[in-house]
């Protein structure tokens, strides 16, 4: 579900792309990290998502509304399916917690239950918790260059800055035009591919490129892994302050 | 000795009837002295195999570790202290490393317990040894109800996840060296065993450890702090407690079958009494008082319990002999109970368990046997003599 999050900041920092100047064909993998990152984020987003999850037994879906303030400050809603409707998670820095109405308690997400599945998902709870700036973790290099989804990327090679970061290492493929992240892998420590992200379709909102739609896989785990559609993104929306508090849960 | 002759001879008299008695009361005899036995066997049996399995001596337990709590640990490992080291060293202590994993058989995500062990150690009965068998992988063992609920066998591979000391993910493929046949749930279900010096390279935590078995029979050391000792006694109560729950439930058993037989002996009582009133009338007119006839026919009651204590004997030593000596096969559902007890139970019988089971039995029989005829200290010889009760 973090990554849920962190895809949705990644769709958005499109939109920032389209209002930076163009890096050179021999930018360093730093450079376009920074780029990727400066894009990726901006200040207050409504965003409206549908996320199917592709299980051995059938697909289901949830459908979601977060709002997002920053990178670290998250207020999201179920609305589907019935039975996950009202349920609703808030992410304040490094604190998760999730409120259920059937129990009507809210309960803060922490230890072993951060490595739960989300929803069945193939996200965990902790993917949630990362912090989504890439620079502050990983150093990049350009390893080569390949197409993706019939668009020229760079491949970034990122290597974690310090030891208590939970991925080692990844691969990314950033759109070379866009500065869109349209390709992931991401890798354990002995070098084990653990997760993959695909961007399948990026589209235009607002005069900026969003990824529209997502596909993120736990290689380990059998299944189809989980799509994850955006319908819509309002940038630079008016967010109330009383979203991002606990009592916001219960409301 | 008078009274005791004839109870005697009146309860042989009485024939069939005081047989059928005596063999119902012989068969709740044998089935108690059986099914206690049975109660006393499981609980040796499980303590004896855990003991040698996994909680050897007793255990230092670093301070975070709690069993039942697994967000505890992430944090619960530190190096030996001295002491525990020198224990180790001479082969009198083994440390286990244990971290929280996750496995993903036949592409299912379960989570697990990864415990680190050394393969030369000598402490616990774990065939650890079969550890030294790497072939290139990180070789594992499991248990057999591991292996059964995750479909797993000897020589499949599988990918195991977990975070090192820093909280990095990492993940490796192993390799089932063995698959265990083991009662001991502690060392099996939701367990994966690999060497220890690879789990503390791969986890960043060189020279660490969760816990630390000692061998039986070694007193341990006192350390300052950063360890617990949790004795034998600590470690086992579970198990008795267990047990013990499941003796009190099987106790409405003893207590039913004791009814039924006691039961047999109040109805022959009430209708020796009823049936026996000239002679109750004839004994008294000879100068027996009332004491002396309630004291004969409480008598022939107990006779019963000493007669079912012979006669369950003569058939019941040599039943639950040869059950004790070749044990009780156990149907395969008894191993979801989650008993280390194995495919057979061999049941204990001791000399306290025969003493006092008989003398609890001939207390109940002669209790009951006494009950009917307190209706004697009212009777008027007159009325005996005449057929009637007074």
């Amino acid at each position: 579900m973090r990554r849920m999050f962190w895809l949705i900041a990644v769709l958005l920092s499109s939109v920032c792309y389209a209002q930076t100047p163009r890096l050179p064909q021999s930018a360093s993998g730093e450079e376009i990290l920074k780029k990727v990152d400066l894009n990726m984020f901006s200040e207050n987003k409504i965003i409206e998502s549908r996320m199917v999850i592709h299980g051995e037994r059938g697909s289901r879906t949830v459908e979601t509304k977060s709002w997002q303030r920053s990178t670290r400050e998250t207020f999201s809603e179920f609305l589907a399916p019935a039975r996950d409707k009202g349920t609703k998670m808030l992410k304040l820095q490094d604190m998760l917690w999730t409120y259920s109405p059937s129990t009507d308690r809210i309960i803060l997400i922490s230890g072993h239950m951060l490595r739960q599945s989300v929803m069945g998902s193939d996200l965990s709870y902790e993917d949630m918790m990362e912090d989504p700036h890439l620079p502050n973790l990983y150093s990049a290099k350009v390893s080569s260059e390949e197409t993706v989804v019939g668009r020229s990327c760079w491949v970034l090679d990122l290597t974690a800055k310090k030891e208590d970061i939970a991925y080692n290492s990844r691969k990314a493929w950033i759109d070379k035009t866009r500065y869109v992240l349209l390709k992931e892998n991401l890798y354990a420590k002995s070098g084990k591919l653990l997760k993959t992200m695909e961007v399948r379709e990026v589209t235009e909102i607002q005069n900026h490129w969003i990824a529209k739609s997502i596909l993120y896989k736990d290689v380990l785990k059998e299944g189809g892994g989980t799509e994850f559609f955006v319908d819509s993104v309002i940038l630079d929306a008016t967010i109330p302050e009383y979203l991002f508090s606990k009592a916001a849960l219960k409301k | 000795m008078f009274i005791f002759k004839l109870a005697f001879r009146n309860i042989l008299g009485a024939g069939l009837r005081t047989w059928l008695n005596v063999v119902a009361l012989s068969f709740s005899f044998v089935a108690i002295i059986f099914l206690q036995g049975i109660y006393t066997g499981m609980n040796d049996q499980v303590e004896q195999a855990t003991v040698d399995a996994f909680y050897g001596g007793g255990q230092f337990w670093q301070r975070s570790y709690d069993p039942y709590d697994p967000l505890t640990l992430d944090d619960a490992h530190a190096l030996l202290p001295k002491e525990l080291n020198a224990l180790v060293q001479s082969d009198q202590a083994t440390p286990i490393l244990i971290r929280q994993a996750a496995i993903y058989p036949e592409g299912r995500f379960r989570t697990i317990l990864l415990k680190g062990i050394d393969p030369l150690q000598k402490v616990l009965s774990v065939p650890s040894i079969l550890l030294m068998d790497g072939q290139g992988t990180i070789p594992a063992l499991i248990g057999s109800r591991m292996a059964k609920s995750t479909g797993l066998h000897k020589g499949d591979e599988l990918t195991i996840q977990w975070r090192d000391v820093h909280g990095t993910f990492d993940a490796r493929t192993v390799r089932i060296i063995a698959v265990v046949k083991t009662s001991v749930q502690e060392i099996d279900n939701g367990q994966v065993w690999i060497p220890l010096d690879q789990l503390q390279s791969l986890s960043a935590m060189p020279g660490h450890a969760t816990i630390v078995v000692l061998r039986p029979s070694i007193s341990p050391p006192g350390i300052s702090s950063g360890w617990e000792f949790k004795s034998l006694e600590y470690l086992l109560q579970d198990i008795h407690t267990a047990v013990r729950s499941k003796r009190i439930s099987a106790s409405i058993f003893y207590i039913v079958l004791l009814f039924l037989a006691m039961l047999a002996i109040f109805d022959t009582q009430v209708l020796s009494i009823f049936r026996r009133r000239k002679e109750m009338g004839t004994l008294m007119a000879l100068g027996m008082t009332r004491a002396n006839i309630i004291e004969l026919f409480t008598l022939e009651g107990a006779l019963h319990g000493i007669f079912a204590a012979f006669v369950a004997a003569l058939y019941g030593i040599p039943l639950l002999g040869y059950v004790a000596k070749t044990g009780w096969e156990l149907p395969g559902a008894a191993d979801a109970v989650g008993f280390a007890i194995g495919e057979k139970l061999f049941p204990t019988y001791s000399v306290a368990l025969v003493a006092g089971t008989t003398a609890l039995v001939l207390l109940v029989t002669t209790v009951v046997s006494f009950l009917p005829t307190r209706r004697i200290a009212k009777l008027k010889p007159t009325d005996a003599l005449r057929g009637k009760m007074s």
